[in-house]
């Protein structure tokens, strides 16, 4: 087998310094994607650097009234936190839409954003992928891809980020924080994954050597009214064909703030800003609600055997945006 | 019998399997015992042209490569998918070109990472369609089945037919994935073979052995004493029995051959997709003149493996005027073989899905349409039923299903976005029964020890066995000791075509029966070493019976289906069986359960794809070939009905490993339809399909 190093980080200095010192260092939370990637040979780490033992475990308030929560904070943690649950509904809906109790249990809140695409071809030694192996080309663009990109894809590249998690911090306007070489700094969750274009193989705006060390959920969004919706193969234990995370107020009748993000539809959560802009202002009817994602869709450029995606995205806005009406003015949802 | 058969006994191995000591194929560290790990073939058809083990026999631990150019020589196998490493030919992708044998699982996995293997890769062909120029129909579908059978005249009848029913089903590649893949561990001791194997039959695995290597049965011992599920894709021999012991011989060690999830669906066999067309004709009164079904399939360029999809339409309903009928063509696939119910998962699927069809067009009830074309012998052979309770089953199952409740028109059930929908199917399997040896034995400790070469795959044949013996020899379950899993044991078949209680249950019940006369016989303490009767059911289990033998069944489904999302999710799953006795309540049941699930997973979310390009099957772990969670099964129920046959086996039992499935994803089929309005007629019913099918949500 392949030997590599293995450190136990203590603290995130710790960790920064022993991922400079040795040359193809991963960091190491959970394992529940990083581990099985080494399995299949598509990671192939010189060291590991355990950062589960770092002091960044701790779901804390900020004095604004937003939340921090640590990057190994584990999922089943996040989303049972009272606070999370009671202020940032979406994102404790996400976290437990994706994968299965056990692995909630080992994974945490930053190798949940760190987690590869699920795309078979990326799995697959034997195939051609451009996210593995820059320039040997794409499997998926005209074999198997029901379950990829009909947003923002490239020539490259037509994977999906399969996180629930991160498409509701997108909606929340969370962000993340890093720690590395030159410093710290912080990430808009929006931002923080990549589309693809010609460098498909960064899936994100991590810098070499920075370890995500918490993220921010502003007070902004704390408390307004948000909700998760994901559709896929089966009840539990799937990852998305598509989802939406969806934040919305009302104020004297027309949508005040709103925002939403579709998961499973690009190579990172969409955050919807031109429907957003749409609704914005607007009578908050279904009306508004399918002309605004409409909108927003209309950039999607499906492939032959996705196209499924684009009605099915349609529908979970739509309907998450109306349920989340219904229930601010009191109406029964129907 | 005293009534210890019928009743809930305990998993008799449930202590260890809980607590981990039961131990499984690769579990045998025995001293020196090394690791293999194979080599896929990395195009779908051509030759290997050269294999460079030079930087894999570099990796620490590496003993040695295996390749068709120095691995042991096989004598010719009947299953061709067992002739490993024999030459450069690549059938399929995934089909084994090299064997890396390590100290460490480790090591052997590097090792065949650093394999350089060079192809000579031909244009494949791996695609299915109903026009493919390369089928042609066989003489024989699987199970010994013919390929066609026709009476009457069915094209005439069915045109004119007041009501016709003409359409195409299909269904994808399913795979079989048990829980433990497969797995052996065997080793070469004085010239004698030993294998510890994750099989369904221990003395089947010996006689493939035994012809492979050349050897006398009789040196070669066989185990397979606990086995992780099966579902058919270790009812013969896999290629890691055959790896395992080429290895062993070739290293002079220990060798454990464990696949990986990945690599089963390329090497132990799938169900192979199944393209239907269905013909049904009736008249007003919607009794059938008419019934067609032809099936399409793919086997390999290995061996020709026909799923015998149009067989269940020749016993389930009268029809003058009938052809069945299979076509194949061998593509660079993988080898499909045996998944639990073959033929009559996947046929059943389309004809009760037809049938419901059927009823539609007639406005009739689809329980009363199955029941008024009932037929009174079997209709392809002519021969009565030893029983047939179909009808009975689908009057309870209505009953406890509150059937008579439902609407028939379709979309007349809403719940918000949902669309709430009711479906029933009816479900057969035959009653299969091979001969079997047993011994029993009276102990002078007052315990009889019961011994046959049975599997228990995880159905409860030890504690099933352990029943039909106390029965037999009239006294408490606890007295009993049963050993299985073995071919240092009285020969018994396989476990597969839900055979293996009747087969050894017939054999262990005669030993008992002679043991109990001998004892009857004997006065005074026994002997030290007890007293034993032995039992062959040669002759009788086998013999041709003048009856048509069957399990039948009936599932009831009702389905929420999402408008929004195409999401369709099973509320409640009933089933009814008449499967003769019922031998073990509580095993039974998980059977038909087990069944169940897997049929809700036929339906909803299991199914693989052909990679046109590649010629694999891109599914290939549990992370994307989905099989049904807990949270896919809400309230599932299984019932059956006491029947009485005396023409079946001393314990009146018939098979209930299969029937489970067979009907379950017909009737969620047919609920989706009464929800939606829309018939459905590709499986799995996945949400792009579902929303795809259903109207679009317009502007409101």
């Amino acid at each position: 087998m392949k030997e590599f190093a293995y450190v136990r980080a203590g603290s995130v200095e710790e960790a920064t310094t022993a991922y400079a010192s040795h040359p193809g260092a991963r960091y190491l939370a959970g394992g529940t994607n990083l581990v099985d990637l080494m399995k299949l040979g598509v990671e192939t780490p010189a060291a590991l650097v355990d950062v589960t033992r770092l002091p960044l475990d701790a779901v804390e308030e900020l004095p604004d009234g937003g939340l921090r929560i640590g990057a190994t904070v584990r999922n089943s943690d996040l989303a049972a936190h009272p606070l999370v649950r009671d202020r940032y509904p979406a994102l404790s809906q996400a976290v437990l839409a994706g994968a299965s109790g056990q692995l909630r249990n080992a994974a945490t809140t930053g190798g949940n954003l760190l987690q590869r695409t699920r795309c078979p071809y990326f799995q697959d030694l034997s195939k051609p992928c451009n996210k593995r192996e820059p320039g040997s080309g794409c499997g998926a663009r005209d074999g198997v891809h029901r379950d990829h990109a009909v947003l923002g894809h490239s020539a490259h590249c037509i994977a999906t980020h399969p996180s629930d998690m991160a498409v509701a911090l997108a909606a929340l306007d969370g962000r993340v924080e890093l720690s590395g070489p030159d410093g710290a700094r912080s990430v808009a969750a929006a931002d923080f994954h990549r589309l693809p274009g010609d460098r498909p193989e960064r899936d994100t705006e991590i810098r070499p050597g920075e370890l995500i060390t918490g993220v921010v959920l502003p007070a902004a969004t704390a408390g307004l009214p948000s909700a998760y919706r994901k559709a896929r193969d089966r009840a539990s234990y799937a990852f998305a064909l598509a989802s939406v995370a969806v934040v919305l107020r009302l104020r004297d009748g027309v949508t005040d703030r709103v925002a939403i993000a579709f998961g499973a539809l690009a190579h990172r959560p969409w955050r919807a800003r031109r429907a957003e802009e749409a609704l914005t202002g607007a009578a908050p009817t279904a009306a508004a609600f399918e002309h605004a994602v409409d909108l927003e869709l209309s950039a999607a450029r499906p492939l032959r055997d996705n196209g499924y995606k684009v009605p099915l995205a349609r529908n979970l806005a739509v309907d998450v945006l109306s349920r989340l009406t219904d229930t601010a003015l009191g109406r029964r949802a129907s | 019998m005293t009534g210890t058969t019928g009743a809930p006994a305990e998993r008799r191995e449930g202590r260890e399997k809980v607590g981990g000591t039961a131990r499984y194929a690769a579990e045998f560290p025995l001293p020196g015992r090394v690791q293999a790990w194979p080599v896929p073939a990395a195009v779908a058809r051509g030759r290997v042209t050269g294999i460079d083990t030079a930087a894999a026999l570099a990796v620490p631990g590496v003993l040695d490569v295996l390749t068709h150019e120095n691995a042991p020589r096989l004598a010719e196998p009947d299953d061709a998918t067992l002739a490993v490493l024999q030459d450069p030919r690549v059938p399929h992708r995934g089909w084994f070109v090299a064997l890396v044998v390590a100290e460490t699982l480790e090591a052997a996995r590097a090792g065949a990472a650093a394999v350089r293997v060079g192809y000579e890769a031909g244009k494949h062909d791996v695609v299915l369609t109903p026009s493919h120029p390369g089928l042609y129909v066989p003489e024989e579908a699987s199970a010994g089945q013919p390929g066609v059978r026709e009476q009457g005249d069915p094209d005439g009848a069915f045109e004119n037919s007041a009501v016709r029913v003409d359409v195409a089903y299909r269904v994808p590649p399913l795979h079989n994935h048990p829980m433990e893949p497969h797995a052996s561990t065997a080793r070469w001791e004085d010239g004698r073979l030993l294998v510890h194997t994750s099989s369904q039959g221990a003395h089947t695995v010996r006689a493939v052995l035994a012809g492979l290597f050349g050897l006398p049965e009789e040196r070669i011992v066989v185990t397979a004493e606990h086995v992780g599920g099966g579902f058919g894709s270790k009812g013969t021999p896999r290629p890691d029995v055959v790896l395992a012991a080429m290895a062993a011989r070739h290293t002079g060690r220990p060798v454990t051959v464990a696949f990986p999830r990945r690599y089963l669906p390329a090497v132990v066999g799938h169900r192979a997709p199944t393209l239907h067309r269905l013909r049904l004709g009736a008249d007003a009164d919607g009794r059938l003149s008419c019934l067609t079904h032809e099936v399409t399939t793919h086997t390999s360029r290995v061996k020709e493996f026909v799923e015998h999809a149009a067989v269940p339409a020749r016993i389930m309903y009268a029809a003058p005027h009938r052809r069945t009928l299979h076509r194949v063509a061998a593509l660079d696939v993988p080898s499909p073989s045996w998944m639990r119910a073959p033929g009559e998962a996947p046929g059943m699927y389309a004809l009760e899905s037809a049938v419901d069809e059927l009823a539609g067009e007639l406005g009739m009830d689809p329980i009363e349409l199955r029941v008024r074309n009932e037929p009174d012998v079997e209709p392809d052979s002519g021969r009565p039923f030893s029983s047939r309770h179909l009808a009975e089953c689908l009057r309870e199952g209505a009953r406890r299903f509150g059937w008579d409740r439902r609407d028939p028109r379709p979309r007349s059930r809403r719940d918000g976005p949902l669309l709430l929908g009711t479906g029933v199917a009816a479900a057969t399997y035959p009653v299969l029964v091979g001969p079997s040896t047993a011994e029993a034995r009276a102990l002078s400790d007052g315990t009889f020890a019961v011994r046959t070469d049975a599997t228990d795959i995880g159905t409860g044949a030890r504690t099933v066995l352990a029943q039909v013996a106390a029965d037999a020899l009239e006294v408490p379950l606890e007295r009993v000791r049963i050993e299985v899993g073995s071919t240092e044991l009285p020969s018994a078949p396989l476990a597969g075509g839900s055979s293996g209680t009747a087969s050894w249950g017939w054999a262990v019940h005669e030993a008992c029966a002679r043991l109990t006369h001998r004892l009857a016989g004997h006065t005074g303490p026994l002997p030290l070493q007890g007293i034993d009767a032995h039992a062959d059911t040669t002759g009788t289990a086998d013999a041709e019976s003048a009856y048509a033998r069957h399990a039948f069944g009936a599932h009831f489904a009702e389905v929420a289906v999402d408008t929004a999302s195409g999401e369709v999710r099973v509320a409640r799953l009933l089933g009814v069986y008449a499967a003769g006795r019922i031998l073990n309540a509580r095993t039974a049941r998980s059977q038909f359960v087990g069944g169940m699930t897997m049929g809700l997973g036929m339906a909803l979310t299991e199914g693989s794809t052909m990679d046109a390009a590649f010629g694999d099957f891109v599914e290939s772990d549990l992370a994307s070939y989905h099989v049904p969670v807990h949270a896919d099964v809400a309230e599932i129920e299984a019932h059956w009905l006491d029947e009485d046959d005396s023409r079946l086996n001393p314990m009146g039992s018939k098979g209930i490993g299969e029937i489970g499935i067979v009907g379950t994803a017909a009737a969620i089929g047919n609920a989706v339809h009464h929800a939606t309005g829309v018939r459905f007629r590709e499986l799995p019913l996945t949400p792009d399909r579902v929303l795809a099918g259903l109207p679009a949500r317009g502007t409101s």
